[in-house]
This record gives C-alpha cells, structure tokens and sequence, in this order.
C-alpha cells in the first residue's frame, strides 16, 4: 500500500523508557510521529490484554519498553513483562495479526538516542510489513481507528 | 483446583464460525486460578476471535461475562438476562460448567473453550501438577500425607517398583518417584515403621470404576 504510515503504539515504563522519550525530546532528536506512547508505571504492568486490545482498536504494531535487564525499578518487572511479550507473540501467531508485530525493548532513562532510534526502526519494521491484517475490516473511517490517529 | 488449559485458537474459531453472536461466559474460581478461563482470559479470547475472524471477513460481536461459578444453577441463572439473540455459548469453564450451561440452554449449542485436565495444587507461581484423582477413598492418613494414587505412574500401593531411580520415576526425569516422597516423609516424621504396614489392594468401586457417581445429602436435599 502506498503512503501507508502505520500506527505503533508504544507501553514505556515511567522509570527508563518514558524517560528516555523525554531525553529524546529535550535533545531534539527526531522520531516519527507514528509512534504513540503510553505511560505505565513499570513495564511489568503492561497485561497481555492491553496489548492485543492495541492491536484490536487499530494498531498496525505495538512494543513494550522497559528498563535494562537487572535494573528495574521495581526489581524484575522488566523480566515479567518479557515473557509476557512472547506468551503474547505466540497468540497473535494463532489469530493471524502476526507476532512480528509486537516487540520488547530495553533502554535506560539516559538513552534519549536509543529511544529514537527504537522508534524509527520499530516504524519502518511495521511499514515494511504493511497494515495489521484487519485494517480493512475496521476501515480507515472507523472510529476505533480514529481512536488511535486522532 | 481444577485446572484446564486453552485449547487452540483453530478449534475455537471453527466452533463459533457459523455464529454471529456468541456469549462467551468464563468462571471466577479454578480456571481463573489458572489462568486459563477467569475474566482477563475471557476478553483476551473474544479479542483474538473476533481479530481471527474479522480476516476472512466474518464480523462476530461477542458478548463476555464471568460467573462466579458455573458448577451451581443459581450463577447459570445470571445468564438468562445476556442470553437473548445469542446463537451460541462458549464456556471458558471446566467440564462441569460446560455442562451446566448446555443443561440450562438446551436450544442453543454450547462449547468448551478450554481442556480440563486434572486436579491439581501450585508448586509455584504458574506450575501447577496433579494432586488428586478423586479416588472416593483418601488413603492420606496412612502414606504421610502424599498421594500414591494420583502421583505413581502404576498406582502402586506398597512401595515403589524398580523403575524407581535416583527419586525419580522411569517415565520421566521430571516426574518425582511419589514413593520415594512418601519415604523421605516418613523419615521426617520418624514414622518409618509404617511404610512396613502393607495397603490392601483398592477397591475401585469408589472411584470411576463404579460409573457416574453422585452424593445425596439427605438433610439437604429437598
């Protein structure tokens, strides 16, 4: 499809990856706009049902970003939500959305580059890969994807 | 508890492919414990059929609700008020439930949403093993607490066989040898003697063996 800009929806724990965003944003260093995020307090909280709602309401990928390994604020969320990720990745290979779609990264909050740079990747990954396999069925003019671009 | 796992996301979907509007009911206790079909696993599953199905073009709405129980008739009842328009009912509950759900909806057609498989206890945060086989005859009291029944492949009731090696039983490495255990126990409670105390063979009228079974509580029954 062309001129297609996917939307990513991006779970960033408070303590490093959503600190990494804003390191990103005081740098002024670029990232694409298709990356929406949300902040959870550990990325351990993420649930798999947040992510495969993410994918229902629109999204065309979706990642979680925690701390570094060993260094979460709240001890081994970042592990939890590790496995959580590819529990979740192998559902999404059974619906047919495709676990390629969904990721796990880790940053510290000093990162603002890595945070950028994640984003930019992550983009053209799910660019490449095209729109979730129900786009066309939530259509462009529906309102759940409208959630998400608004 | 009782523990049940999903079963494949194929199965499902063909199940509810005819379908346009489905309930999708899940149960608060032993499959919520194991994360297999309490409320969080409910929407996780009409998500993920619905997303399926919206790929061949079929739109499915999915009503979801989670019961306390579905092994008691009083909880069924809640789901007269969702069951209007429905086509079908998925039940993400063990077997009972199942059931008593198709027992209480007979002009639709219900399916099972998970395999029920054994009753069983944690070992820890998301293992669970098996326990209990609902033998009829809990023979606890005399092999330390540790059941032979449920835990030894051949069910053998007086010590272990010669498959036994290293406290491990010879189908697999990661099954414990139960006599083994029930040994180390006795040792602990310095009740050794008793492993000397030969267990008769079991009467299995008790259990399966004796078909269907049913307890009738006179005070209680009406």
């Amino acid at each position: 499809m062309e001129n297609f800009e996917p939307t990513i929806v991006a779970f960033c724990c408070h303590y490093c990856a959503y600190t990494a965003a804003d390191m990103a944003g005081s740098q002024r260093l670029t990232y694409p706009a298709n990356v929406k995020i949300i902040r959870v307090p550990c990325s351990g909280k993420v649930d798999a049902l947040h992510i495969v709602k993410a994918f229902e309401k629109g999204a065309d990928g979706v990642y979680v970003a925690g701390c570094l390994d060993g260094d979460c604020h709240f001890k081994n969320g970042n592990n939890r939500a590790s496995r959580r990720v590819e529990y979740v990745q192998k559902y999404l290979d059974e619906i047919g959305i495709g676990g390629e779609r969904l990721e796990m990264v880790n940053m510290s909050a000093g990162m603002g580059y890595r945070f950028a740079q994640i984003a930019t990747e992550i983009t053209e990954k799910i660019r490449k890969l095209g729109p979730s396999p129900i786009h066309s069925m939530i259509g462009a003019s529906c309102p759940a994807n409208s959630d998400l671009t608004a | 508890m009782i523990t049940a796992e999903r079963k494949p996301l194929e199965e499902l979907i063909e199940y509810v492919r005819p379908f346009k509007r489905i309930l999708l009911v899940g149960c608060n206790e032993c499959v919520t414990v194991c994360s297999a079909g309490g409320r969080k696993e409910v929407g996780l599953l009409a998500s993920g059929l619905k997303m399926a199905l919206m790929q061949s073009g079929r739109n499915i709405e999915i009503r979801e609700h989670t019961l306390e129980r579905q092994c008691d008739p009083e909880y069924i009842d809640e789901l007269v008020s969702m069951i209007d328009g429905v086509d079908a009912v998925m039940s993400m509950a063990c077997g009972c439930g199942v059931q008593e759900i198709s027992r209480r909806f007979k002009d639709r057609p219900v399916f099972p949403a998970v395999n029920t498989k054994f009753m069983g206890a944690s070992e820890r945060q998301g293992v669970w093993a098996e326990r209990c086989q609902g033998c009829g005859n809990c023979l606890l009291g005399v092999t330390g607490g540790i059941c032979p029944i449920a835990r030894c492949s051949k069910r053998l009731m007086n010590g272990p066989c010669g498959g036994s090696v290293a406290g491990k039983c010879e189908i697999s490495q990661d099954v414990d040898c139960v006599w083994q255990l029930i040994w180390d126990r006795f040792k602990e409670l310095g009740l050794e003697e008793n492993y000397l105390n030969i267990i008769p063979a079991k009467d299995w009228r008790s259990a399966t063996g004796g078909g269907p079974r049913k307890i009738i509580r006179e005070d209680l029954a009406a």
